[in-house]
């Protein structure tokens, strides 16, 4: 295993807020490490949004989200946060020191006397289908993203959704000659993803090679220790099942507030409460800043969680060096000094 | 009732009616009057037609604008969806859909 990273503040969530922070961090000298489950900072305005304009960034009449996460990037970058990207905050501990450890799901571990949690809505997770017994077959013949297609080599292979996902992978497994037989059902008789997309999924199914299920939702799964059989509702032709290898859900991702949900941090309504004065969660020593926090009168927009994020450095300066006398920095002074 | 204002009821996840009355002089929609009555609408995206958190069934036979592709794509992604199937945020508060009635959709 690599060794620990060692930072000042370790921010959970690598939105806007997060980004936001590094910089007010820096001007108080204080290093930043962000964790994101996503591949790319920018949270859900990259993941959701990157070609959306936003409208109530003070200063900015307009700004694409993507470009707002851009110019973040930038505002950021003289004072060299570290990422860890793709990977989510799993696990918190508080060492005998003071300082915690930040553990994420592939067990790189972070260090630092400040936690920020700047996790917006949470991590995404792939949306699941309301199938009753779903959880129980999953990695058991369910799978919800496709991490390697030669795993499906030769295999019988039921693929549910009509957005790109499901109409790419569709065709990647025929193409490819990957599949032994797919069959793709989607609940309605038009899809919504790209033009040639769908016109090569409809081919595909005129050439015999991909079993379209229109007007159909797979409503149950049945089998022993895996799948061994869908049951699909299809209009006109009602409830019947069909033998497969793998049911592989295509429905793209929801937020959740995953594992944080388990660090001892009180939560109201799925958010974590705050104190306003400067942001701090029950536990000293971890902060909760934008979206993912509530308090009376909260807001979830992004240029409360840029304020937010200022005060709560204030106080994190304070944690970290009780004995130094606090001076407020004005850009305007001293410019933007990198380490 | 007071001017700018109409009536829409929105029956919650355990069938209890709500008869709440809204400003439509706000520019506001219904995942955003939900949200202001405390009603269990998530609102995650803020409104983008990108979450479908705030899916509902028109009840009433009121008359809605046509979806809009964004709104169709989302409803196309998102579970529990049925022919009278609506995003809480498409729907503008006016006074066009006074006496509104809508079903909020199961959580997913």
């Amino acid at each position: 295993m690599n060794s620990p990273i060692e930072t000042d503040i370790i921010i959970v969530g690598a939105g806007p807020c997060g980004l936001f922070t590094v910089f007010e961090a820096g001007l108080l000298k204080l290093r930043c490490h962000l964790i994101d489950s996503l591949p790319q900072a920018g949270g859900q305005c990259s993941e959701i949004y990157p070609k959306k304009p936003i409208y109530d960034i003070p200063g900015f009449p307009s700004v694409l989200a993507g470009e707002l996460v851009d110019n973040l990037m930038e505002q950021a970058a003289p004072f060299k946060p570290g990422f860890t990207l793709g990977e989510s905050a799993e696990h918190v501990e508080k060492r005998e020191d003071g300082k915690f450890v930040v553990t994420t799901n592939k067990g790189t571990q972070h260090i630092a006397p400040i936690v920020a949690i700047a996790g917006g809505l949470g991590v995404f997770e792939p949306r699941k289908p309301p199938i009753p017994n779903i959880t129980d077959f999953e990695d058991k013949g369910v799978e919800y993203i496709i991490k390697d297609p030669e795993f499906y080599r030769g295999k019988r292979v039921v693929i549910a959704g009509g957005g790109d996902s499901a109409l790419d992978w569709t065709i990647y497994l025929i193409d490819k000659k990957i599949a032994a037989h797919v069959t793709l059902v989607h609940r309605s008789q038009t899809f919504r993803g790209h033009l040639d997309s769908v016109q090569r999924v409809f081919d595909l199914a005129a050439e015999g090679k991909l079993n379209l299920v229109l007007d159909g939702e797979v409503v149950g799964l049945k089998g022993g220790s895996s799948v061994e059989q869908v049951v699909i509702q299809q209009k006109d032709k009602g409830e019947y099942d069909l033998a497969t290898d793998h049911f592989i859900p295509l429905f793209g991702l929801t937020p959740k507030l995953g594992p944080i949900a388990n660090w001892g941090l009180e939560i109201e309504k799925g958010s974590i409460k705050v104190n306003t004065f400067d942001y701090s969660t029950n536990i000293p020593g971890i902060y909760a800043i934008g979206d993912v926090n509530t308090y009376p009168g909260k807001l979830k927009l992004i240029l409360c969680g840029f304020h937010e994020g200022t005060l709560m450095v204030q106080s994190a300066f304070k944690r970290i060096y009780p004995d130094k006398n606090l001076v407020l920095k004005y850009t305007t002074v001293n410019g933007v000094n990198g380490f | 009732m007071a001017e700018n204002t109409i009536t829409v009821t929105v029956v919650d996840r355990e069938g209890k009616e709500h008869v709440l009355e809204a400003p439509t002089d706000m520019g506001m929609n219904l995942m955003e009057l939900c949200k202001s009555y405390e009603l269990p609408v998530e609102g995650t995206c803020g409104g983008m037609a990108m979450c479908a958190t705030c899916q509902c069934y028109l009840i009433s036979d009121t008359a809605l604008p046509e979806q809009s592709d964004d709104e169709l794509a989302m409803l196309d992604q998102a579970f529990h969806v049925k022919s009278n199937s609506r995003l809480g945020c498409q729907i503008k508060l006016s006074d066009e859909i006074d006496g509104i009635k809508v079903e909020l959709a199961p959580e997913s």
